[in-house]
């Protein structure tokens, strides 16, 4: 059997053969890599009839960096700094899972405290990763006081994370074995007035987008997502649990302290862009929720179990380790030969798999829908690309 | 089940299926190419194993063996279980049929692996570079790939 | 009865003193030239360079001054503080960018069609400023005052979206073309509410001339006088002119986060700026034309017979009053479109036209009966004296 290889000039030739009614004219335009509303250069070749879509077929890798490639001449403690590029919004989770990888391969414990920060800096996070994207949603749907809004009170977070790790965007702060620091002394006291702050924001919210008319109309009953659709299109994450799939790895395979605390994993019923919408601003509340219960019972101790050179052998093998970030399942994949660097290591992207449930989502609707389906899978571009 | 229960019933499965040998940190085994989407079939649809989502696709190229390591990574929601499914190919000649008439993300996570190691997906509807250029010669993630001007070999 | 009627006509009397000036008419710019073409052709042309020049000036600085309210207002819709740096509070900034628009490069598409791609701008501005002629300001202050006003106002304004069409035709881009489909679609389906809802206060006011339609206000504004009906016409009219004015909710051609910019998006420097003050000067003459229509234009704020009161209103002298009072109502409609645009998401196409064609126009004409039931009964509230 002979494979053929073809290429995007080929498959476009190939989609454009005139079909339908002698009156109308299909035909092709570029979305992308510069567009407002694919959040970065990701490019969508579209098969436009008027306005509806007919076909959609993603083009990546303008943002491609090897990442994977560049980890295989790299020793693990340097690979977690790349991590939060991927996933800019998420860096902090990118990194944990990485040191997750390392630590559960190298059969390094970490303590209490270490796991305690931890999770509560990627539920910040998640906050914060949440927060922009509400905003973005509202930007995408043409209201653009929301993106200012969401921003904001992303802001006041940033500030408060901005005091212990030192950036604002591409956090570094997890290493295999621990932390790169210890938290600020006001960290605790500025959590506390920040979640005093955004609650009332929360419902603020609410009354801008949720409960607004026309966001309600553009979102309900666009981009369904079956659950088994959802499933076998590998999305994980909101847009899983959007569809009424309740899978979430904080509750069914814990990691950190998620164990210890009480939370809920908001799932949706139909799985259209309102019910992912809906997952996403019901997490914030969640996760608000488990910052809460965790602030005040930091454990003390140290924040690196032992000063790790940056020679971590790991043994001979393959490693899998995942864990959830704000979009989905990221999977931390190592084949070790015994040196300190990675043989082969491969992420396992959320938004790479949740990317591909665009097309069974809006095929046949409007431009406008698949504005409103992609703002609520919520991709972030570098991480697709890696 | 625990990882040797599950690696032990999906021995059982086929006699072509064996367990890796190498270290691994969850079930794993190993398919011959050919007999790749019949097994996964059987894996997603009988219930004891319902390994619904393939979670990810990776290669591994043991350029010392001559062989892509092509490793399935599947997840069961209902099971909560995981299994890595290994098909190791030539390197001269790699082939493996496709996957994604079972699981639909498989086409572009294969079409992710052709990009980076060039395994060739018999059957696979749209086989094209995923990240890289059309008229991109070789394959980057391969050991042996030599590329004077985009990548600085390190010592 | 004489000395019945006496004191009740003393007492209305005043009510309409303060708004005497008015009462004798002004001529307008293009009166006064018809009147001195008798006496010889320049004075004609003095009075005809004045029209145009006034004109010409109102189009720049409405363009300027609205630009700058704009940003401001966003800017503190948004939590943010707008134009700040050039000048005190920023007030040069659009006077800036206006000097950077006339020195940019006008690029124009390669497989464009030039002459229409230029002639569009032009035609777009060249509507403006024919709507523009016709706003009543105060006494006087109009450039034409026709007996066929209200036609002259629906015809001319149809003719705007020929600019919008032609430029979107001619970029040669289908972000462009489909943002000039769904204006064309979008400005021609509103146009009928628009005038329907005009229809309203022309029955009510018996005359197409808008002058007089102010004069028969004297009573009270018709959106008080024609109880619910005109209330109905007043928001059909701003919705309506909300989507003639492609302003969010309504901005599907321009839809920034789906078609790129839509109809301009091919446009830079001085033609993009025409397209821009068009819409600009757009958003006053349809603010003026609500005023004029519903509000009582230049007309105070009188509460039927009231006579203290409507005395207090009456204060400022005759030559600011009619200023003042049509400033201050048109400025609060400008603001309440400008709220809208900064809060509201934007409609899908077949949202939009759902809206237009199964809600708003049955109502348009439902209202429209019972406007003329209104009429035929008198049923208004104060009735006129006679």
């Amino acid at each position: 059997m002979t494979v053929e290889v073809s290429s995007l000039k080929e498959l476009v030739e190939q989609a454009s053969g005139t079909s339908g009614s002698p009156d109308t004219q299909e035909y092709f335009v570029n979305m992308g890599p510069q567009h407002p509303s694919t959040h970065g250069v990701l490019r969508l070749v579209l098969k436009l009839d008027g306005e509806r879509v007919l076909r959609c077929i993603p083009v990546l890798g303008y943002i491609h960096r090897s990442i994977e490639k560049i980890s295989e001449h790299m020793n693990y403690m340097n690979c977690v700094h790349l991590t939060d590029r991927m996933d800019y919004l998420s860096s902090i989770m990118n990194n944990w899972a990485v040191a997750k990888a390392v630590e559960e391969a190298a059969g390094i414990e970490v303590n209490d405290r270490i796991r305690y920060i931890r999770t509560i800096f990627a539920e910040l996070e998640r906050i914060q990763s949440h927060q922009l994207w509400w905003g973005v949603l509202g930007m995408d749907l043409g209201a653009f006081t929301p993106f200012l809004y969401g921003i904001r009170d992303r802001e006041v977070l940033n500030d408060v994370m901005e005091e212990t790790i030192g950036a604002r965007l591409t956090m570094n702060y997890v290493l295999p074995g621990g932390l790169m620091a210890d938290i600020h002394p006001n960290f605790v006291n500025r959590v506390k007035e920040f979640i005093k702050y955004f609650r009332p924001k929360l419902d603020e919210y609410d009354d801008l987008l949720t409960n607004n008319v026309i966001i309600q109309e553009r979102l309900r009953n666009v981009g369904v997502l079956s659950a088994q659709t959802a499933v076998q299109y590998g999305a994980t994450g909101p847009v899983l649990r959007g569809s009424g799939v309740a899978f979430d790895l904080r509750k069914d395979h814990p990691y950190g302290v998620y164990d210890q605390v009480d939370f809920e994993v908001p799932v949706g019923t139909v799985g259209d862009s309102w019910d992912r919408y809906w997952v996403r601003v019901e997490e914030m509340r969640q996760s608000l929720r488990i910052v809460e219960q965790l602030l005040d019972n930091i454990p003390p101790g140290d924040f690196l179990v032992k000063k790790l050179n940056s020679k971590i052998k790991l043994p001979e093998g393959r490693y899998y380790s995942q864990l959830e970030t704000a979009r989905g399942i990221l999977g931390v994949f190592i084949t070790s030969d015994k040196k300190d660097e990675p043989y082969r290591l491969h992420y396992r992207s959320p938004n790479f798999n949740n990317l591909w449930c665009l097309e069974p989502m809006i095929k046949g609707d409007y431009i406008a829908s698949l504005i409103g389906a992609m703002s609520s899978l919520d991709l972030v571009i570098p991480d697709i690309d890696r | 089940m625990d990882r040797e229960t599950l690696q032990a019933a999906v021995c059982q499965l086929d006699s072509s299926i064996r367990p890796l040998e190498e270290n691994a940190d969850r079930a794993a085994v190993v398919v011959e190419a050919a007999a790749l989407p019949a097994i996964l079939r059987r894996l997603r649809d009988e219930p004891e194993f319902s390994f619904a989502q393939l979670l990810d696709h990776v290669a591994v190229d043991w350029i010392d063996r001559g062989q892509f390591e092509l490793v399935y990574h599947l997840y069961s929601f209902k099971h909560k279980h995981f299994l890595f499914v290994s098909v190791f190919v030539p390197r001269e000649d790699p082939r493996v049929p496709t996957v994604c008439r079972l699981y639909p993300v498989a086409e572009w996570q294969e079409r992710e692996v052709y990009d980076l190691f060039g395994v060739l997906y018999e059957d696979h509807p749209d086989l094209r570079r995923l990240f890289l250029e059309d008229d991109w010669i070789g394959f980057p993630l391969r050991k042996d790939y030599q590329d004077d001007f985009m990548l600085d070999r390190p010592r | 009865m004489n000395l019945i009627s006496t004191p009740l006509l003393a007492q209305a009397d005043p009510a309409s003193a303060g708004a005497a000036p008015s009462m004798e008419r002004v001529p307008t710019v293009s009166e006064r030239a018809a009147e001195a073409l008798q006496h010889g052709i320049w004075g004609a042309a003095f009075y005809i360079v004045i029209g145009l020049v006034a004109v010409l000036i109102v189009v720049s600085v409405l363009g300027l001054v609205m630009s700058y309210i704009e940003r401001k207002v966003a800017g503190h819709f948004q939590c943010r503080l707008g134009p700040m740096r050039v000048g005190p509070h920023g007030i040069l900034q659009s006077l800036a960018d206006g000097i950077k628009l006339l020195f940019k490069e006008g690029i124009e598409p390669g497989h464009g069609d030039k002459v229409i791609f230029i002639g569009a701008p032009i035609f777009s501005i060249t509507a403006t400023i024919l709507l523009l002629a016709i706003v009543p300001v105060a006494p006087g202050i109009q450039v034409v005052d026709m007996n066929v006003g209200v036609v002259y106002i629906a015809a001319v304004s149809g003719i705007g979206v020929m600019g919008i069409l032609m430029g979107g035709w001619s970029s040669d881009n289908k972000w462009s073309l489909l943002g000039a489909m769904r204006a064309g679609a979008q400005m021609i389906s509103y146009e009928i509410s628009l005038t329907i809802a005009i229809l309203v206060v022309v029955m009510f006011s018996g005359t197409l001339r808008v002058s007089e339609i102010i004069e028969s206000q004297q009573q009270g504004w018709w959106i008080w006088r024609g109880h619910g009906v005109a209330i109905v016409a007043f928001c059909l009219y701003l919705i309506a002119s909300t989507a003639e004015l492609n302003r969010t909710p309504f901005d599907l051609p321009e839809g920034e986060s789906e078609l790129t910019g839509g109809y301009h998006t091919e446009y830079s420097g001085l033609r993009f700026s025409f397209f821009f003050l068009a819409e600009f000067a757009n958003l006053f003459v349809f603010s003026a034309l609500a005023t004029t229509f519903f509000l009582g234009g230049w007309l105070p704020f009188h509460i039927g017979d009231y006579e203290g009161f409507n005395r207090v209103m009456d204060i400022l002298p005759p030559v600011i009053s009619p200023l003042f009072w049509f400033g201050i109502k048109c400025t609060a409609l400008i603001f309440l479109l400008m709220w809208f645009r900064w809060t509201f998401p934007r409609l899908r196409m077949d949202q939009l036209m759902r809206l237009e064609w199964k809600v708003l126009l049955p109502f348009g004409f439902a209202n429209l009966i019972l406007a003329a039931t209104v009429v035929l009964t008198g049923l208004y509230f104060f009735p006129t004296a006679t």
